[in-house]
């Protein structure tokens, strides 16, 4: 009797294989098909009728669409850009604190631990115009008698939402950071210190070079993680008022299953995936750069 | 002696600065999450109160109470959604890990053609948000007729946690020395026997600390099974926040109190392996 011998490396890989084609690469061969069909979710024969590029040519042509678009490049492009910041200026504060750092450091993820959902009520519960944790603030110290409204202005709203988004994902960079800057040789540090550099030149043109990596992947964890923007919208303002803060998939998820119109989300789902894909793409390229300028190897 | 004092100045007011910043972001960080639980003791009066009560009159566990009451009285099946949220979690996160180490293990020990490309390949299944899977996965499911059962959502969290828990754990057994299971197999253990009895313990605190990352994700997930479960048959927390929501109004108060629910376990792991954390993020992400 021969048995079929498969290499160990390739038994150990098959579960997590046969798993990740099962849930995600036929679901995803199927909404590539269907997106080239006329799928309505309440009329099951629609599934065969194969209207070509259609769909494509119709989410090309559709402003929502295309404002959903840039509104997520916008959101993505402040978002990520602050929190980097944020969490930099955070590690580094964190960092140079010496007693009690443990706790800081748990403090400093306490957002991390809160599912989006959970962000998204609230904030909306504290950016509530009547109710709200902010208005009533605002009221009390006597800044303004009129309450706000934070999330039925179309800017206010989209405000709000940045703000939320920048509240839970700031530590995701900051942890980050912060074990870069743990893992970060002292010597060019001092070397630096000794050759006359001010502590902001040293952190400049030592530091932060070193802290690049770390940096590059938080952006590419963050950039595919877009997907959290859809829970914190969705129940904050669920694209409203008006659509202003409408993002591409609060604009798929609806057409889908609000609108039923499956094959038309998934066209547009598509392209919204290339989109994710072009980030994380750009951001690895940027991390391997970084890597091989500081000689760590691919 | 006039640069020495003023020296000494600058650095005083520095590091003023720098407790005042710290203190500023830890509370801006801390403040939204204490405010919630604040209010789910507070009786919905107060939390409605206008204009705003700052001192809280009265403490009670209202909310909490009704939470746990159950159905009757316009409560929340909030107890069968806890069990639906831990099964779910920890049976997925058990899986996910089990998967996991074997192809973490692959990855850091054996050398093969593609090796790159299948990493790349599998790490680019996250790029897929879930909103986009939930569409096609809702068609299959509901063809299967596995909507709105544990399986269903169990066998999808696993895919969702298995390339991360695949890059973090490769990245553990990177750290442990390939002499150490080989010096093992030459004192006659079987491959098998160096894995469980020699690598498997050196790597067991990076391990955990990717299961705990399993655990928060399916604890907290919340696109996939918003569309995935229907009923409480099947319905985790994250959805069964939407409960306390109706077209109009919002039962603040409740909702709170089932929030604190929520978090209670999340802080807990967190703090429990927050060190590793970092170590593996390091490891797993920047080295690798």
């Amino acid at each position: 009797m021969t048995r079929l011998r498969l290499p160990p490396w390739l038994v150990l890989l098959l579960p997590a294989i046969i798993i990740l084609a099962a849930v995600v690469l036929v679901p995803l061969v199927l909404s590539f098909y269907s997106s080239f069909t006329a799928y309505q979710l309440t009329r099951p024969e629609t599934l065969w009728k194969w209207i070509g590029t259609f769909n494509y040519r119709k989410a090309a042509g559709d402003a929502n669409f295309w404002w959903a678009f840039g509104r997520t490049v916008l959101l993505l492009t402040i978002a990520l850009n602050l929190e980097m910041l944020l969490g930099l200026g955070l590690a580094v504060m964190v960092s140079k604190v010496t007693t009690g750092q443990r706790l800081l450091r748990t403090a400093m993820m306490f957002p991390m631990m809160f599912s989006p959902v959970l962000v998204g009520f609230q904030f909306k519960f504290i950016f509530n115009d009547n109710v709200g944790l902010v208005n009533n603030a605002l009221q009390s110290l006597g800044l303004t008698d009129v309450a706000i409204p934070w999330l039925v202005d179309g800017h206010l709203a989209l405000f709000s939402i940045i703000f939320a988004e920048i509240w839970t994902s700031t530590s995701v960079f900051a942890i980050l950071i912060l074990a870069g800057l743990y893992a970060i040789p002292q010597d060019p540090v001092e070397a630096a210190k000794v050759d006359g550099c001010t502590p902001w030149q040293s952190f400049r043109f030592v530091t932060l070079p070193f802290l690049m990596p770390f940096i590059y992947i938080a952006m590419a964890i963050r950039s595919l993680d877009v997907a959290r923007a859809y829970d914190i919208v969705q129940i904050m303002t669920n694209g409203g008022p008006a659509r202003r803060t409408e993002l591409l998939w609060t604009l798929i998820g609806r057409t889908a299953y609000v609108d039923a119109r499956m094959g038309y989300a998934n066209a547009m789902g598509y392209i919204a995936i290339l989109l994710s894909i072009f980030f994380t793409i750009y951001f690895f390229r940027k991390l391997t750069a970084a890597r091989s300028e500081l000689g760590m190897g691919v | 002696m006039a640069s020495n004092a003023s020296h000494r100045a600058r650095k005083r007011a520095l590091s003023a600065a720098h407790f005042i910043g710290l203190f500023l972001a830890m509370s801006l960080i801390c403040l939204p999450g204490l405010w919630i639980v604040l209010n789910s003791f507070r009786p919905t009066v107060e939390i409605m109160a206008k204009p705003p009560v700052w001192i809280p009159n009265s403490l009670n566990l209202d909310h909490y109470r009704a939470m746990f009451g159950g159905v009757g009285e316009g409560g929340v099946p909030v107890l069968t959604y806890f069990r639906n949220s831990l099964i779910i979690s920890v049976t997925s996160t058990l899986v996910a890990l089990l998967v996991g180490m074997a192809g973490g293990y692959a990855f850091a020990r054996y050398r093969f053609k593609g090796k790159a490309a299948l990493f790349v390949g599998l790490m680019a299944t996250r790029a897929v948000p879930g909103v986009a899977l939930s569409l096609p996965l809702f068609i299959i499911m509901a063809r299967a007729g596995i909507i709105d059962t544990h399986f269903g959502l169990i066998l999808t969290y696993v895919a969702l946690n298995v390339p991360f828990t695949v890059w973090l754990i490769d990245g553990f057994f990177r750290q442990v020395p390939r002499e150490l299971a080989e010096a093992a197999e030459i004192d006659g253990c079987t491959r098998w026997q160096a894995f469980w009895k020699v690598e498997f313990p050196v790597a067991r605190a990076g391990i955990a600390s990717a299961g705990i990352f399993a655990f928060l994700t399916s604890w907290n997930e919340y696109a996939l099974a918003s569309q995935l479960t229907r009923s409480v048959n099947s319905k985790t927390m994250p959805v069964g926040l939407l409960d306390f929501t109706s077209q109009f109004t919002l039962n603040w108060g409740g909702m709170c109190a089932l929030a604190v629910l929520m978090i209670i376990p999340a802080l807990v792991l967190t703090f429990l392996v927050q060190k590793h954390l970092i170590a593996g993020l390091t490891f797993g992400g920047v080295k690798g």
